[in-house]
């Protein structure tokens, strides 16, 4: 072997200029090695937490768990802030298991696997025993188009229906800046400001519900995501839901990775934008009531997911179209479906 | 330098080098299924210059993708907006990215970004 060559002062690390930078940030083009990387990634998450002041010492918050890149980051940097800084949280993964055979299970197997790596307890809630329906048979039922819909309403419900079994309050999602901009894009091209306003916010304790949602890793952009899973040699699973093609999340993805590839600071420029536009609508007092059927909380007499299953039930399909007026889901996947489908009849409208 | 050389029957004209090729994220779908493939590719290409990434991609489009959706992996002809790839652990914006000369023994590591969370 050769004696190792001096790294060239072009390839040195701008933090700690002293090891090789293997990373470029997106936000800043600024060159890091490994440990410079991992470190400042985990103290921007950090940061948002105190800001924010999103925990409580002494509580107990579970993170929705579904075994993708995301979340299995989320969980993996929340374990070690919470040592690191003490924050005297106790986290506890919660998978929905939507009953997709060939999806779902992989998945999880990566969920049980990571509750042993980060030592978190995992409860596992599933469509099947909270509705009586999988998404396997919905499809079977519905087919593929509008299944979405469906999933996102029930996983919203999923989750708060999880963490009030677990007497939790307070659920953490692995949205990060890359799917915050595009719910933010779609949410301005509907012209739906409430859902903007709610799109944006770090936290959101909802209307429709008594859990609070909040997203850590709203300023992480999926590219550091994905190299923070990378360098850390995270195990987590990645397959596209076979019932979501391409079409549905494709088009405003594609539009903020090629906004991304020629000016990398679009996506937070978007976010940031999403705020501001935020701040300048007045909130809604929104008249809730319990549903009437299951008593979660709803502004109609039924709540989404009852409507939806009446109509599954009913076998009704065509539920869907009134639903969709309804304000109470804000699921990324759910609302891009809509925002998709409206461009969609946008450009049928055009084309006729 | 410069002087001729016959091109072998199938048109490689130097010893090939060989690379780890790796792909995660979900776009080993694309790629028989397989994370790791360990390839020889020519040194140079037809008009004898070092090959490069661009010229890999090519080359992994025509040779190794069994998978008929092309635009998954690339878009007008280079590696799709959303996908990293990191050279020897780098990230090849770091190196060059389409520009980068292949070495002998490089190890390639395309990662999908786009893939559920
Ligand atoms: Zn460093
Ligand atoms: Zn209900």
């Amino acid at each position: 072997m050769p004696p190792a060559l001096p790294i060239p002062a072009s390839k040195l690390c701008e933090s700690c200029l002293s090891a090789r930078a293997l990373i470029s940030r997106p936000k800043t083009h600024q060159k890091l090695c490994k440990p410079c990387f991992l470190s400042t990634f985990e103290s921007e998450i950090h940061a948002t937490i105190v800001s924010t002041n999103l925990f409580t010492k002494g509580s107990r918050i579970a993170i929705g768990a579904s075994g993708g890149k995301d979340s299995t980051v989320l969980a993996s940097v929340l374990k070690t802030l919470n040592e690191r800084y003490d924050y005297g949280v106790e986290f506890v993964l919660l998978s929905i298991d939507e009953g997709i055979k060939g999806y779902r299970d992989d998945s999880l197997e990566t969920v049980k696997r990571n509750a042993i790596q980060y030592g978190m307890e995992l409860v596992i809630v599933s469509y099947e025993e909270l509705y009586g329906w999988s998404m396997d048979s919905v499809v079977e039922s519905i087919g593929k188009k509008g299944n979405c819909t469906y999933c996102g309403v029930f996983r919203r419900q999923a989750l708060d229906r999880g963490a009030e079994r677990l007497g939790i309050h307070h659920v953490v999602t692995g949205h990060n800046a890359d799917d915050i901009a595009e719910t933010v894009l779609m949410n301005l091209l509907r012209g739906d400001l409430p859902r903007l306003h709610r799109c944006t916010s770090i936290i959101t304790s909802s209307t429709s519900s008594p859990i609070a949602r909040s997203k850590p890793l709203k300023y992480a952009y999926e590219k550091e995501i994905v190299l923070y899973a990378l360098h850390k040699k995270l195990d987590y699973f990645s397959t596209e839901c076979i019932y979501s093609p391409e079409a549905f999340r494709g088009s405003a993805r594609t539009l903020i990775k090629a906004l991304e590839k020629v000016r990398p600071s679009a996506i937070l420029d978007i976010v940031r934008s999403g705020e501001a536009f935020s701040r300048m609508i007045p909130s809604q007092a929104q008249a809730m009531s319990n549903c009437a059927r299951c008593g979660y909380l709803t502004s109609q007499k039924l709540c989404k997911a009852c409507t939806l299953l009446e109509g599954l039930n009913k076998n009704r399909p065509k539920t869907i179209v009134e639903v969709e007026a309804g304000i109470e889901d804000e699921e990324v996947s759910s609302s891009l479906w809509r925002g998709i489908e409206a461009i969609k009849l946008v450009e049928e409208g055009i084309a006729n | 330098m410069g002087e001729q050389q016959d091109p072998s029957p199938n048109g490689i004209y130097s010893k090939p080098v060989s690379l780890n090729i790796e792909f995660s994220g979900g776009l080993e779908m694309l790629f028989s299924n397989q994370r790791s493939h360990h390839i020889q590719m020519p040194a140079k290409g037809p008009s004898k210059q070092p090959v490069n990434i661009g010229f890999l991609v090519r080359h992994l489009c025509e040779n190794l993708m069994k998978d008929k959706r092309k635009d998954l992996f690339v878009l007008e002809d280079r590696i799709r907006p959303g996908i990293l790839v990191l050279i020897n652990d780098a990230d090849w914006e770091l190196e060059g990215e389409e520009e980068y000369l292949i070495q002998d023994g490089d190890t390639i590591l395309f990662v999908s970004t786009l893939h559920g969370g």
